[in-house]
């Protein structure tokens, strides 16, 4: 990958009482807007495997990113 | 992949190299997209192992390939033919089955001791937070006050700019993040990197998705009485 530099616009302190750092997210928060890397097993559809986290985990939304076969890719939980 | 024929080691590979680069794919019938006529870009082709006509490859490629539809072509270059027999993504971004990747297993598991014995460290392996999907997609970091608007829909306005990734082109995807590292959205450049630097005003990304909850940051921006 790309190496990026950044360049600086302007500078300006974050408010601590808004909003936190995403490493702070309860498991709650994660379940909502979190995202999991799966290793699919061979078989069934990306779009199965996506069925069964939902049986899984208690999350109202869950939707797959980067359909494969028999392979790996990342399943997205909002 | 499995070859239909015999073919001898040096063929195989001055092949392999002739498909690194940009290629011409039309997705195959049964697919999710369009089918037109794409440009995909193969950066790298391994020749791993091979077994008789059991080739292993690694392929680097740009999102989008089809692998086997590359397998299929492949073989028709070599001439005798070939398809894909298994396949397996090793890596998408930051997401890569060495570093971070959990089975349906580990889901179940983690779950469990987190629910039932609340032990959250295993869970925390295996949901990671979102901004992992996006390590790879140039940033913008905005101030504190420019981010409910954001999340409202609004474009991004240079002003609100704090930092900016180098290397962004107009219509690029970029990536809107707080100072705190939160994805706020997902947008299209209006601008060069540059340019939301020096310019004064004006639009520099145009918002496509908002993965923020308008609210998380108070809204500072003025409302129509």
């Amino acid at each position: 990958m790309r190496k990026r530099e950044i360049l600086i616009r302007a500078e300006e302190e974050t408010d601590p009482r808004y909003g936190k750092p995403p490493s702070e997210r309860s498991i709650e928060e994660l379940l909502e807007t979190g995202v999991i890397n799966l290793d699919k097993p061979v078989g069934p559809s990306s779009h199965e495997v996506t069925a069964w986290i939902k049986k899984i985990l208690p999350v109202k939304k869950i939707a797959h990113a980067g359909t494969l076969e028999p392979s790996t890719r990342g399943v997205g939980l909002s | 992949m499995k070859l239909h024929a015999d073919v001898g080691d040096r063929k195989l590979r001055a092949v392999l190299k002739e498909f690194q680069g940009p290629i011409y794919q039309r997705p195959p019938l049964r697919s999710a997209v369009k089918r037109v006529v794409r440009v995909r870009r193969i950066y790298k082709i391994d020749l791993l192992e091979r077994e008789g006509r059991y080739v292993l490859l690694r392929i680097w490629c740009e999102a989008g390939t089809y692998i086997r539809k590359l397998c299929h072509d492949i073989g028709e270059v070599l001439g005798v033919g070939a398809h894909m027999y298994e396949l397996r993504r090793i890596r998408a971004g930051s997401l890569s089955e060495r570093v971070n990747a959990s089975t349906l297993q580990d889901i179940i598991d983690s779950y469990v001791l987190w629910k039932e014995h609340g032990i959250e460290d295993y869970i925390r392996k295996v949901i990671l937070p979102m901004e992992i999907a996006i390590e790879h997609v140039p940033k913008v970091v905005i101030r504190d006050s420019a981010v409910d608007a954001i999340c409202h829909g609004a474009p991004l306005a240079v002003p609100g700019i704090l930092h900016v990734e180098t290397g962004i082109k107009v219509n690029d995807i970029v990536a809107i993040l707080t100072q705190k590292g939160e994805l706020v959205a997902i947008g299209k450049a209006r601008m060069r990197s540059e340019e939301m630097v020096s310019s004064r005003k004006g639009i520099a990304v145009k918002t496509m998705q908002v993965f923020m909850s308008p609210g998380t940051y108070p809204s500072l921006w003025k409302r129509k009485q």
